[in-house]
């Protein structure tokens, strides 16, 4: 296990200067999510025009792996559709859970995420971002847990279900 | 009640590198790096003597207790029975009939809120808990007010993570039903007052239950002593196995008490129309009891005894001190919960790390700690974090353990900047 393969520059980078962070005036969802094992939480907010994600804040207090994952998931949805935003939602997934899963140019900066692969504990981190996101896309408003099944890797399932 | 010995001599006859050896697990090695063991508050290790008394136990003693007329179910009733009378020696129980074995400290108060609280309370009455409790010292109590229409009051700390005393006196009233409280808090390492609170309690003829699962491993318990009407501990924090701990209840209290849980065991006849309940303990023990966690769990009673708890705890009270002014040094670190009187804890934060990232950093230096709210939400919401990191000191935690720790601090440091 590679400390450096999950403290990437990129990763430090966002998690001490994170874009699009604060609230937005002008939002017209927004959501809030919460890890009650660790203590993460965080409210993403997004102005949607029609079918376009034309602006996105996220605000809160957790790690450096949930802040940098929520910096770098503002970067990469802000002025997409929602249906390129839900692929890079899967995209993402498949990154942090699936062993032989790579990263495609389509993820761009998002491919710093793969080295939480290699650390299972921590991908709820990385995905609390996206789970918000998706629920405010969805349902306009909620709060979401990182207590999902389909986040865990299925080696570790049995592990980490219900764990803590 | 001291949990140090009065003066800490700087020439120890605690060899706590001998002490390690016995506990195989330590010797392994964790991402490349020497096991550096921290989490002992939350679960403690085996030593060799505990897992081979176990062992043996299942291979050569094994039968199902109580009732069989064949041998091996009389040697098994008597090691089952046996490890019950060496825990009555270790709390200093007036009696067997007081040991109720159960799955571990939360079952031992779930059992208390629901067979004794439960029916007695009803609106207007209080429990008084404190703010520094365990989430299985709250929510039972939660669950008995939501059932009963009782109240919950809590005793408030101040920003060292001591009790108030004289809050909690005050809010001791002729209402108070039930007192319960940690006898050590395992988030902040606070050792409480409890010979005076039983006191209070007392004189308010309100009894009393105390977790005392952080407390056992580091300090002799005299139940008699303390004169607490309940005390609840957890096996696996005592070197023992996991899934037996033990409920001590005065007798005449439990005597009292309708039966916990329905089944075999606990009964003396059984026809559709009506069952009459077994005499103490066997009245809240139903169904196959744990028989080889309670083996395991006398064998960790002797483990510590032969050791002897005072020199267990002044050996974790040296490093404690060691621990807290190293730490104290490095720049960026807070430590939550600074109690005059505290047990071998340590829970800090490190400014501009996570308590999750420097979990994960230490991991890889092969520091076990644990990060997160300790199952003590309240505590971390009054210290305004979302989390801490948790060193915990055992009875084979060594001065490397303490540089081991301190060094992956300063990498942590170094990772984040």
């Amino acid at each position: 296990m590679e400390l450096r393969d999950l403290y990437r520059d990129v990763i430090l980078d966002h998690n001490r200067h994170p874009r699009n962070f604060g609230t937005l005036a002008s939002a017209t969802a927004s959501a809030e999510g919460h890890n009650p094992l660790c203590g993460d939480r965080l409210t993403v907010s997004v102005r949607l025009e029609g079918d376009r994600v034309q602006d996105i804040r996220f605000e809160g207090k957790g790690c450096a792996i949930s802040t940098a994952s929520a910096s770098l998931m503002t970067e990469a949805v802000k002025g997409k559709p929602r249906a390129e935003v839900e692929q890079l939602y899967q995209a993402v997934h498949a990154l942090l859970t699936q062993q032989d899963a790579t990263a495609t140019p389509a993820l761009g900066k998002l491919a710093a995420l793969s080295g939480v692969r290699e650390f299972p504990v921590r991908v709820k981190c990385a995905s609390l971002c996206w789970h918000t996101l998706h629920a405010a896309l969805e349902r306009g408003s909620g709060t979401v847990t990182t207590e999902l099944p389909d986040d865990t890797p299925s080696s570790l399932a049995q592990q980490l279900d219900g764990a803590l | 009640m001291a949990a140090r010995a009065p003066a800490l001599s700087p020439a120890p006859s605690y060899d706590a590198e001998r002490v390690r050896r016995d506990f195989p697990i330590l010797a392994r090695s964790v991402h490349g790096k020497p096991l550096v063991y921290l989490d002992s508050a939350a679960s403690s290790q085996r030593p060799l003597c505990v897992v081979r008394a176990v062992e043996d136990y299942e291979l050569n003693s094994h039968a199902n207790v109580h009732r069989g007329v064949h041998l091996l179910s009389q040697e098994a009733t008597n090691a089952y029975e046996g490890a019950r009378d060496r825990v009555k020696r270790f709390l200093n129980a007036r009696s067997s009939r007081e040991i109720v074995f159960v799955r571990g400290t939360t079952e031992g108060i779930n059992l208390v809120a629901q067979s004794y609280a439960r029916p007695r309370l009803g609106p207007g009455d209080e429990i008084l808990i404190t703010a520094l409790e365990h989430h299985a010292n709250i929510v039972p109590w939660q669950m008995v007010r939501d059932q009963t229409g009782c109240s919950l009051v809590v005793a408030p700390i101040n920003q060292r993570g001591e009790l108030i005393y004289e809050e909690f006196v005050k809010r001791l009233s002729a209402r108070t039903r039930l007192v319960a409280f940690a006898h050590v808090s395992n988030a902040l390492g606070t050792v409480l007052p409890v010979a005076e609170m039983i006191t209070a309690a007392h004189e308010r003829g309100a009894p009393v239950l105390i977790d005392g699962a952080q407390a056992v491993p580091h300090q002799q318990i005299d139940v008699r002593a303390l004169g607490c009407d309940f005390y609840t501990f957890s096996g696996h924090k005592l070197y023992g196995p996991t899934g037996i701990g033990v409920l001590y209840g005065r007798e005449e209290l439990l005597g009292a008490m309708p039966p916990w849980q329905g089944g075999g065991d606990m009964i003396l006849t059984v026809s559709f129309e009506k069952s009459t309940w077994n005499e103490l303990p066997w009245k809240f023990e139903a169904g196959t009891p744990n028989m080889s966690g309670a083996v395991g769990l006398a064998a960790a009673i002797d483990y510590v005894e032969r050791l002897g708890l005072p020199a267990i705890g002044a050996h974790e009270q040296r490093l404690l001190e060691e621990a807290t002014a190293q730490l104290a040094r490095i720049p960026g670190v807070t430590l939550i919960g600074t109690a005059a009187h505290k047990a071998a804890v340590l829970s800090f934060t490190l400014e501009g790390v996570h308590p999750h990232d420097l979990g994960t950093i230490l991991d890889s230096e092969g520091v076990a700690v644990r990060t997160g709210h300790h199952c003590a939400m309240p505590v971390m919401e009054f210290f305004g974090v979302p989390a801490t990191a948790r060193a915990s000191f055992g009875c084979y935690s060594t001065r490397e353990d303490v540089r081991a720790l301190v060094s992956a601090l300063h990498k942590a440091r170094e990772v984040f900047g």
